[in-house]
Order: structure tokens, then C-alpha cells, then sequence
């Protein structure tokens, strides 16, 4: 593919997840803010941090990668969805 | 004489229990009563503009409301996972209209705190009274005009409906924690079994393995002294949700062996799922046992799946698993989810009450 893909780099995701995060909790993360300190990590949360993440980016997360640490921060989401993304749309 | 009360331009309903009878996720035969079918119709000649909020499945709920034949009346519905408070704000927003000129009815009186807490101008309802809405004042215009009718298609003309499927608000913590949750856990009993046995046939999606147990199996789990069935109750400072959730644990040497958790779809967004996991992980943990938890993949239990993972709990091998029963052909298509258990810190939302758990012979 040619074409440049948006989501190819991580300051662009990492400022999508942040917009994403704010728009969903009211407040704005940092990258490095765990998201999860709080205890109300609500299975409908999750999930629907999971659908976000596989609709936008176009990728599929299943098994060992459901695993909350690739969720804790916009970092580590962005290096799970990085991980993730296909090499050749990245091009 | 005091002044006749602001009049009502909006009504938002809540579908479950509110404007049919039954949950829609539990029965898809909702019935919509017949008061409840001349209120809506009353109020739209009166030229007041109806909505929903309604946490349920968008499709589905629609398609309910189109087959009984009501789906017209609702202009910018709101049906997903989010908070009430948000459906309600974004109605009125795309509508243009003040909160103050917003009535909200609903049958959970958590849900018209958790609007009521967000918008205090907002007008909530309990709907019992829905019936009786169109002898209130504040929905009795004085004058009716023709176009009255017309009214919803007007706005509609101008809205976009959003399908709010993909659209959901984070857990409000500070909200959850004014509600004083309190989570009691307990071991069944016979007068329980009904209520169990009902959870297990009703929770589709928050059933990690789908597997039905019949009332001779469940007596016969709770007579049997390896083996501990729990019920899950729910209270919060309105009253008590009822019977939430179901657990069904088997004891061995060094394994706690979770055959089923189930939660009921009504309180997904107090997080108890992930409460009792984390509960029951920081128990196995006190035992020193490993955990191995039933799970089967359906297409409607994803949540379940993410939920187990989140957790900690992985499909990874453990000699642990070993020991446990295999009753070959029952056990079609279930896998095992595995935790090596440790102490978890108690939840920051509710108070949980709960039995010390192990095998009838060991317990405390």
C-alpha cells in the first residue's frame, strides 16, 4: 500500500487514544497514567476499550493479548496496536 | 395559587421495565401494555417530543420497538452501555432544548439518581406513574395546535440517528461510590435454587461457559461437600437488585475449580464481574490454591472472555489442571482459564460480605 496510513505512528495513536479516553472519562490520561489504579475496571470498559481499539486500527486482539497490562496506558495500547498492525500497511 | 409548573417538551423513557414489561435481553417478547401505548400516543398529539435511553443492545431494542409498532414516536433514541446522564445530555443538546425542559422516566432508582446527580434540572419519574403522566400538568399544554403531530417529524428531519453502540462513557467512580454498593455473597440454599437456575438460563452474555444446570443438578452440587454454590445479591442506598450472579466452585488439593460465574446484564456497569473475580482470586490466594475457571466461547460472551483476561487468568497449562474431572463429552468445547492466585486489594466501589470459602470439612 501507498497510501499513508494515519495510524501507521505512535504520536498518532498515542493522540487518538488520548482524544478517545477524554471523550469516554472525562478527563485527559497522560501517556504513562495507569488506567487502572482506581479498581472500577468494569468489564463493559474493557470491552469497549477492546472493540475501539480493533475497529480503528483495524486489527484483532484475542487470547494472550486480552492480557490488562496491554491496556494499562496509552503507551502500552499504542505498542500493543503497533505490534499489531500488519508491517506491510505501515509502508 | 402557585404557577403551573414549566411544561414538559421531551420525554425520555427507559425501555426495560419501564415502557414494556420484561427485559428485552432476558425476553424477546416484551409486551407493551396498553397505558403505556395511549400515553405515548397522547402525549406525541400534544406535541411533546419522545425519546429513550435505554441500556440494551441498539438492533435489537429497535427492532423491538418497530414491531410493536411504536418505533416512530422516538426521536434521537439512546440505546447502548453509557450512563443515563449522558443519553439524557445529548438528547437535549441535539434537541436544543434546556434540561429543565426534559422529563426522564425509569424504573431503577439508580438510574434517575444517576441522572438526577448529573442534571438536577432534569424531571425524573418512577414508572409506575407513566400511566398517569398525561393528567400532570407540566404535560398538559393549553393549547394543542394541529401541528402539534408533526412536531417529531420535524425534529427528526434534522437529526442523524447515532447508533450508540460504539459510543460509552468510562466508569464513574465517584458516582458508584455514592451509592453505597453493598455486594453479599453467600452459600445457596434450597430457597435459592429457582433464582439460580433462572441466571443460568438468562445470562447470555455474562455466562462464561453457557452450560445450563437443572434444579437436580444444583441440589445435588449443594449437598455435596467438595462443592460450593453461591449466590450473588446486589443492594445499593435505594434497596436491593436482587439476585445478581451465580458462582458454582469445586474444591481440590490445589485448585479452586470455577465450573460457572454468571452475572445478571442489570448490573454489568457496577463492574461486578470483575468485583467477584477479583474477590474470589485475593480468597484462592488466602488458600494458597491455583484457580481454573470453565470457559467456553459463544458469540455473545466476549465480554466474559475479556473479563477472565483481564484478571489475570490465561489458557496457559498448569499441572494443577491435571487433577481435575474430566467427564469427557460434557465438557465439549470448554477450555480452561487459569490463575495462579494472589492477594488483590478490596474493590473501592462496594463493600463485599462473603462466606470464608474452602471444602465443607476445612472451613474455619
Amino acid at each position: 500500500m501507498t497510501a499513508a496510513n494515519p495510524h501507521a505512528d505512535g504520536p498518532a495513536i498515542e493522540k487518538e487514544l488520548t482524544v478517545f479516553l477524554a471523550g469516554r472519562t472525562g478527563s485527559e490520561p497522560t501517556p504513562d497514567q495507569d488506567l487502572f489504579t482506581t479498581g472500577v475496571i468494569t468489564s463493559m470498559f474493557a470491552l469497549q476499550l477492546v472493540v475501539h481499539l480493533e475497529d480503528e486500527y483495524d486489527i484483532e486482539i484475542v487470547g494472550p493479548e486480552l492480557s490488562m497490562d496491554h491496556f494499562r496506558s496509552v503507551r502500552t495500547m499504542t505498542a500493543l496496536v503497533q505490534r499489531l498492525t500488519p508491517a506491510g500497511r505501515d509502508a | 395559587m402557585s404557577e403551573a409548573p414549566a411544561l414538559v417538551k421531551c420525554l425520555i423513557w427507559d425501555l426495560d421495565n419501564t415502557l414494556w414489561r420484561g427485559t428485552l435481553l432476558e425476553d424477546s417478547d416484551v409486551a407493551l401494555p396498553d397505558e403505556i401505548r395511549r400515553t405515548i400516543t397522547e402525549l406525541d398529539a400534544r406535541g411533546i417530543l419522545q425519546s429513550v435511553a435505554s441500556k440494551n443492545d441498539h438492533d435489537h431494542a429497535w427492532q423491538r420497538l418497530e414491531a410493536l409498532g411504536i418505533a416512530d414516536y422516538f426521536v434521537l433514541p439512546q440505546i447502548g452501555w453509557h450512563p443515563k446522564s449522558r443519553s439524557v445530555a445529548e438528547i437535549a443538546e441535539q434537541m436544543n432544548f434546556a434540561l429543565s425542559a426534559i422529563a426522564f422516566i425509569d424504573d431503577q432508582p439508580a438510574e434517575r439518581a444517576e441522572v438526577a446527580y448529573h442534571h438536577p434540572q432534569v424531571r425524573c419519574y418512577d414508572a409506575a406513574r407513566a400511566a398517569d403522566l398525561t393528567g400532570l400538568p407540566e404535560f398538559s399544554p393549553a393549547v394543542v395546535t394541529v401541528d402539534a403531530a408533526r412536531r417529531r417529524d420535524m425534529y427528526r428531519a434534522g437529526f442523524r440517528r447515532t447508533a450508540e453502540r460504539e459510543s460509552f462513557t468510562g466508569p464513574d467512580e465517584e458516582f458508584l461510590r455514592s451509592l453505597d454498593l453493598v455486594m453479599e455473597i453467600k452459600r445457596a440454599d434450597e430457597a435459592d435454587l429457582s433464582r439460580v437456575e433462572e441466571l443460568t438460563l438468562r445470562t447470555s452474555q455474562m455466562n462464561a461457559t453457557g452450560v445450563y444446570y437443572s434444579d437436580a443438578d444444583l441440589r445435588a452440587l449443594i449437598a455435596d461437600p467438595g462443592h460450593d454454590v453461591l449466590t450473588v445479591t446486589l443492594t445499593d442506598r435505594f434497596g436491593p437488585h436482587g439476585a445478581v450472579g451465580v458462582l458454582l466452585l469445586g474444591y481440590h488439593e490445589p485448585v479452586w475449580h470455577l465450573k460457572l460465574l454468571a452475572t445478571s446484564c442489570r448490573v454489568v456497569s457496577f463492574g461486578a464481574g470483575s468485583v467477584l473475580l477479583n474477590w474470589l482470586t485475593d480468597a484462592a490466594a488466602g488458600a494458597g490454591v491455583h484457580l481454573a475457571a470453565d470457559f467456553r466461547q459463544t458469540d455473545r460472551n466476549r465480554m466474559m472472555e475479556i473479563a477472565y483476561r483481564f484478571a489475570g487468568f490465561t489458557g496457559d497449562a498448569c499441572d494443577c489442571l491435571d487433577g481435575l474431572p474430566d467427564t469427557g463429552s460434557d465438557r465439549t468445547g470448554i477450555e480452561f482459564r487459569h490463575l495462579v492466585a494472589g492477594p488483590r486489594p478490596a474493590p473501592t466501589t462496594m463493600r463485599i460480605a462473603a462466606p470464608v470459602l474452602g471444602p465443607a470439612g476445612a472451613r474455619p
